[in-house]
């Protein structure tokens, strides 16, 4: 073999040979992997679904009981946890709806315009996104109790956590992608700025705004050191400071706890299966790009 | 409509304001609204605290009493070395399991890619308290499932959440379960940045898999080794809920960080000048070994 072929190499039953063995011992060493990563999910269900004597029990369960709703009404009453449940998905909403209007608007000024300072403000905007949460959380702290007094509200926990900065440089790469002449075009045809971004250029970057929402409603979904700081009465804990609650007590219903993290986890799960393409893409568009 | 071309430079003599776009500043003025009001002042206000002592009050004159405290302080320094160990040991861990993983999901001879890619990124659905409270179960030492399977297979049972070490290391467990997911999926879109006509030149040069991962996969996979590696180390610096949930900080203080310490001084003690010099250390490490890593792995970017 001394001349490189032109077009494909020819397979030699040698390289085949060789691939069939190397998928073999692929598969062999993922296959355990994926068990060990699914085993704590697959426990988590299958315990929410038994009483403590059964999880507590020589040979823990491995199949699915029938004692979920008992286990629910247990971690009902001891945590509000529709109360909390509600809570939860309120704050989620609105702190994703709105950041994505913040994000968007801002991503695309970024992207899309000239602008004395724009240099300026993006480099300003991107400096702090290494700068740790910890730094700024004493001052929030200080901002939404004393000064703004709205601790245990929803704007409480949504407000501080909406300067995204991810979230405007995710942004700011899916506006990039948009077209500039077809701005220009509707611009000549009269068209005000307000009205060429809402419908033309936002339509564009629907998928990365899906993506977006996604993301932004888990992070506020299973967000828990800000709420804990600024959520003190058991009524207005989302779900995971309620169920945090429960962990470190002594004596506590495991199956309840259970039924919370499985309620907590399964519908994400589940949404996140589906959409599993458009993660991969999604994330990559927003984490990665030099 | 009167409104200049956005795109156009601006004019050089009078009118230069009037024809300065405003539709841009609208656009972003909401977004720098609440930036500069929740992130920016913040940011500042937390180093002025971090002057003052603030058990004194708001009018506390500025002093060096926190950080000479903190300098002394033997809690800080537990919690200080405990982070860096789970640094030290968890960060290199999870990347190089993500980076292998990623490598053989996106390996051609994969059958069944979906369901395997299902098993790893299942992780990252699930919040910290979710599995903070599965972990605590799994590793309870009468009745968890790791010491029932330990004891199965004939080994002792560890007193996991008891000592000193094991609590570390189910923590850093913890960790990788829920983490390397997320790695391998930012890891795995970079790979599939890689063009494949590299591949397939290299084999034909007669490249074997693991020369190709060393010479062209690591190489070209740096850029996103180095996002993944950066936000790590900022996340690990923060680690606060697996180590208040699963193991309470304990025992003793043997699982107890800097995130924790911090939660304690800043929100148990209401210690607000103190914790904010926590906070800024916090900050300071983080900005050292974000300088480390660029220098090290950074190069012509």
């Amino acid at each position: 073999m001394t001349a490189r072929p032109q077009v494909a190499a020819p397979v030699s039953p040698g390289v085949t040979a060789r691939k069939r063995t190397g998928a073999f011992w692929l598969h062999l060493a993922l296959l355990p992997l994926a068990l060990i990563f699914l085993a704590p999910l697959w426990i988590m269900a299958v315990f929410s679904t038994h009483p403590d004597s059964a999880i507590f029990s020589p040979s823990p369960p491995l199949w699915f009981g029938g004692n979920f709703m008992e286990n629910f009404r247990g971690l009902q009453a001891d945590t509000n946890y529709l109360r909390t449940l509600f809570n939860s998905t309120m704050i989620a909403s609105l702190y994703t709806v709105f950041s994505m209007v913040l994000t968007s608007m801002g991503g695309y000024a970024f992207a899309k315009f000239e602008f004395p300072g724009k240099n300026w403000l993006f480099g300003l905007i991107l400096a702090t996104l290494t700068i740790p949460t910890f730094v700024t959380i004493i001052p929030q702290f200080i901002l939404v109790a004393r000064d703004l007094k709205i601790s245990n509200t929803y704007w409480a926990v949504i407000l501080p956590t909406l300067a995204n900065t991810i979230g405007i440089f995710y942004m700011r790469q899916a506006f990039q992608t948009v077209p500039s002449d077809l701005l220009h075009a509707a611009r000549i045809d009269g068209a005000s700025e307000g009205r060429i971004f809402w419908q033309i250029a936002l339509p564009i970057v629907r998928p990365a705004l899906a993506a977006l929402a996604i993301l932004l409603f888990l992070a506020s979904w299973n967000d828990y050191l800000w709420p804990l700081i600024v959520l003190t009465q058991k009524d207005s804990y989302t779900m995971p400071v309620a169920l945090g609650t429960l962990v470190g007590l002594t004596r506590v219903s495991w199956g309840g706890i259970m039924v919370g993290t499985a309620i907590a986890t399964i519908p994400f799960l589940a949404l996140f299966l589906s959409l599993q393409r458009h993660f991969v893409a999604g994330i990559a568009g927003g984490a990665v790009k030099d | 409509m009167t409104t200049s071309q956005p795109l156009s430079p601006p004019a050089r003599r009078a009118g230069r304001w009037a024809r300065i776009p405003k539709a841009p500043y609208l656009f972003i003025l909401p977004y720098l609204l609440i930036f500069a009001t929740f992130w920016a002042w913040p940011i500042i206000s937390s180093f002025l605290m971090s002057f003052k002592d603030s058990r004194l009050g708001a009018d506390a004159p500025y002093a060096l009493s926190n950080w000479s405290r903190l300098i002394q302080d033997e809690f800080f320094r537990t919690a200080l070395r405990n982070t860096l160990v789970i640094l030290v040991v968890q960060v290199p861990l999870m990347l190089s399991l993500a980076t292998v993983l990623a490598v053989a999901l996106n390996s051609k001879l994969l059958k069944a890619a979906g369901w395997f890619r299902f098993a790893f990124f299942a992780p990252l659905v699930v919040g910290t308290v979710a599995y903070s409270a599965v972990f605590r179960l799994l590793f309870n030492t009468d009745f968890g499932v790791v010491n029932r399977a330990l004891t199965g297979i004939g080994l002792p049972a560890v007193d996991w959440l008891n000592q000193a070490g094991p609590a570390m290391s189910v923590i850093i467990m913890a960790m990788l379960w829920r983490w390397t997911g997320y790695n391998a999926i930012i890891l795995l879109a970079g790979l599939q940045g890689i063009s494949e006509d590299v591949y397939e030149a290299a084999s034909i040069d007669g490249a074997t898999p693991a020369q190709q991962f060393w010479k062209i996969t690591l190489p070209l996979l740096r850029p996103t080794l180095l996002f993944c590696m950066v936000l790590s180390v900022i996340g690990t610096l923060q680690l606060f809920t697996e180590p208040a949930l699963i193991t309470n900080s304990g025992p003793g203080n043997a699982t107890m960080t800097l995130g924790t310490y911090l939660y304690q001084q800043g929100f148990r003690s209401f210690n607000f000048g103190y914790a904010s010099a926590i906070a800024y250390t916090v900050a300071a490490i983080a900005a050292v070994f974000s300088v480390i890593q660029l220098r090290l792995f950074g190069r012509e970017r």
